[in-house]
């Protein structure tokens, strides 16, 4: 039996590991939709992944993909997408991923405008690990760590991404799996440093503590509370447990870092090379 | 013909930092991250000057983490890749290097070693991250170290441990200290074609490639992102195709016995070391790095007066020549170990060496001992 996307997904790599329930598969086939409709050449997309339910996507696509250290997949993909701009650099990861243990790369790489897009699959926990809070847990919430409770307040990531200067920024829920879609392709073709939130339901983990119910009740849940609004400023993109606004929240132009880096090289090897800037010890 | 402007041939005069940087870029170093931090920054500014002017990228990161990070991404989109660090930014970066060993990623890690632990001494001198080069990821691979004792040898140095990285496809260290770092002495870089400069060798076509199948050497060649190769490069335990085998014990087996043995058995090839008047010697003095410095006149002085004084000095700090130091340590009625640490290497040559014989002699921060110092512990090892 085939799938229309078989030959996107590395052969010898699937099934995948996720749970029954779980949104991942969602955001991965929305992903690959998007190349797909796009056209792109998947030889010349790197999709890079940190540690994670979601880390493991890198080896699901049948692309270019590295499953790096917790936290690191951004930096690793600077690295790349600096020194082959011509290629399409992808970082999929978890919140916790993203935003606790490797926050500060993406503060640095929003501040940049590094022409990259970063999906990130928020399921409110980490799941691999057991349910334990994360950055993006609510207020309130039960996980093995918070057993009495989340006492800690959640990062709303559009918002962050906003003050950053994110130039595209954009959240959905998966039960929005053509927005989704759509949005990635829009990702894929920006030149910038783009964002995409997808809230994803961890059946096994958080639901479970959180008596999100079976799968489809969850799911149905996350559809009722995930409202899409259009034209809201981020400041409003609220996330909270019984709302989620939903849509795109910015899409605007700034120049890119590695059109800048890549000028300023090209610029300043063609004076050295015709001696009018001085090389020398 | 042009002037070649990653090769700056001719005599110069300058600071060790400045030439750990023109080494890199004449091996062909065109990628650069790294985070400001004493002693080590010069490297960093001379690369942000130098490496747009022969077309490569110099990227300040945020941390040392991240900068080791960048670094393997480059590498695996085919870039020779430099970072420079000191003490505190090489235990940020100590994760990454595992994943880099693990991956069997190339690329140059310069530790300009200062005083620990901790924030420790910035501007004066150490040895004490020698340890730390080999231990310091968790799990078990086996590391390429080099130790540099003067300028031009920071120089040399950085492109020996190119060279190989490239041909092991694994990062190589390079352990400088501050003084080193420092320093000002001529630099002579030669012209192009006096250097040898080792390219990594690359799967001859797409089908049937597996990134981890090693060849030659148990060094499997190594493809570049965005070239049809579809590569999956993880950190967990993979098989040779790179799929994780997270589970099974043989693929724990087959992969680490590889990492660890592709450095292992190649020793012969690897280990670099420098003698002097080892022949006769009945009191050996082993250094490296900065300490050499005031051996080699001690010894060379001790000899002057009829003392049969020799000197070992280690220039791969990992791996040694076990054998060597055994044979050395089997003649010797004394050897006189000298470290700008509290006892580090020490512990190697314990295992190599009758413990009763080794005289150690630690430094601590500037309180480098003096060419007569040493020569005055060679005397009373004589009584």
């Amino acid at each position: 039996m085939t799938h229309p996307l078989d030959r996107y997904l590395r052969p010898g790599m699937i099934p995948h590991i996720w749970c029954p329930g779980c949104g991942n598969g969602i955001i991965l086939n929305a992903f690959l939709r998007a190349v797909d409709e796009l056209g792109l050449d998947q030889d010349k997309i790197v999709v890079v992944s940190g540690i994670g339910c979601m880390g493991r996507v890198s080896g699901y696509v049948n692309m270019d993909g590295l499953h790096t250290t917790h936290g690191r997949a951004i930096p690793v993909a600077i690295g790349i997408k600096t020194a082959r701009p011509e290629l399409k650099v992808v970082v999929i990861s978890g919140d916790g991923d993203l935003f606790a243990i490797g926050g500060n790369h993406f503060l640095h790489a929003a501040r940049r405008n590094i022409d990259l897009l970063v999906i990130c699959a928020n399921n409110f926990n980490y799941g691999m690990t057991g349910g334990q809070m994360g950055p993006t847990t609510p207020s309130k919430a039960y996980t093995t760590t918070t057993p009495y409770g989340n006492i800690e307040h959640p990062l709303n990531l559009v918002y962050l991404a906003a003050s950053l200067g994110a130039v595209y920024i954009a959240r959905w829920c998966v039960t929005h799996p053509l927005q989704l879609k759509e949005s990635i392709k829009r990702g894929l073709t920006k030149r910038g440093f783009s964002f995409i939130e997808v809230v994803t339901p961890c059946v096994t983990e958080y639901g479970r503590r959180n008596r999100m119910g079976e799968p489809r009740e969850f799911m149905r849940r996350l559809r009722e509370i995930c409202v899409i609004r259009r034209g809201v400023d981020p400041s409003e993109a609220v996330i909270e447990a019984d709302r989620i606004i939903c849509g795109e929240f910015r899409d605007v132009e700034k120049p890119e870092f590695t059109q800048l880096l890549w000028d300023m090289i090209r610029e300043i090897s063609e004076k050295a090379s015709r001696g009018e800037i001085e090389v020398a010890l | 013909m042009s002037r070649r402007l990653d090769v700056l041939s001719g005599v110069h005069f300058v600071q060790g930092d400045i030439a750990c940087a023109e080494g890199a870029i004449a091996a062909g170093c065109r990628f650069f991250a790294g985070y400001p931090i004493t002693p080590s920054s010069e490297i960093a500014q001379h690369m942000a000057v130098r490496l747009p002017q022969v077309g490569g990228i110099y990227l300040q990161m945020e941390d040392e983490i991240a900068s080791i990070a960048a670094v393997i991404g480059a590498s695996w989109a085919g870039l020779k890749a430099m970072t420079a660090t000191s003490g505190p930014g090489f235990s940020l970066m100590q994760e990454n290097i595992g994943y880099a060993y693990m991956t069997e990623t190339p690329c140059v890690i310069v530790d300009v070693m200062r005083g620990g632990p901790s924030t420790g001494q910035p501007t004066k001198p150490g040895q004490q991250d020698v340890m730390q080069a080999k231990w310091g990821s968790h799990g078990d691979y086996e590391v390429i170290a080099l130790s540099p004792a003067s300028v031009q040898e920071m120089f040399d140095l950085t492109i020996e441990a190119f060279n190989l990285s490239e041909t092991y496809r694994c990062p190589v260290i390079l352990l400088a200290d501050e003084v080193i770092g420092h320093l000002r002495e001529k630099l002579i870089i030669p012209e192009p074609d006096e250097i040898e400069v080792v390219e990594r060798r690359r799967p001859e076509d797409v089908e049937d490639y597996k990134p981890f199948q090693p060849g030659e050497n148990l060094v499997p060649p190594m493809a570049r992102l965005g070239e049809g190769f579809r590569l999956y490069i993880t950190g967990l335990t993979h098989d040779e195709a790179g799929r994780p085998r997270a589970s099974s014990p043989e693929a724990q087996e087959r992969l680490v016995r590889r990492l660890c043995d592709k450095i292992r058995l190649n020793r012969d090839r690897i280990v670099r070391f420098e003698e002097h008047h080892l022949e006769d010697a009945e009191i050996v003095v082993i250094a490296y790095g900065l300490p050499y410095r005031s051996a080699l006149p001690a010894v060379e002085e001790a000899r002057r007066r009829g003392i049969r004084a020799g000197l070992y000095r280690p220039i791969t700090l990992w791996p040694q020549a076990e054998e060597r130091l055994r044979e050395i340590g089997e003649r010797a009625h004394r050897v006189i170990v000298l470290e700008m640490n509290y006892g580090q290497m020490l512990r190697e040559y314990q295992r190599w060496i009758d413990p009763d014989r080794i005289v150690f002699s630690p430094s601590f921060g500037e309180a480098i001992p003096t060419p007569e110092e040493v020569l005055a512990l060679i005397k009373r090892c004589m009584r």
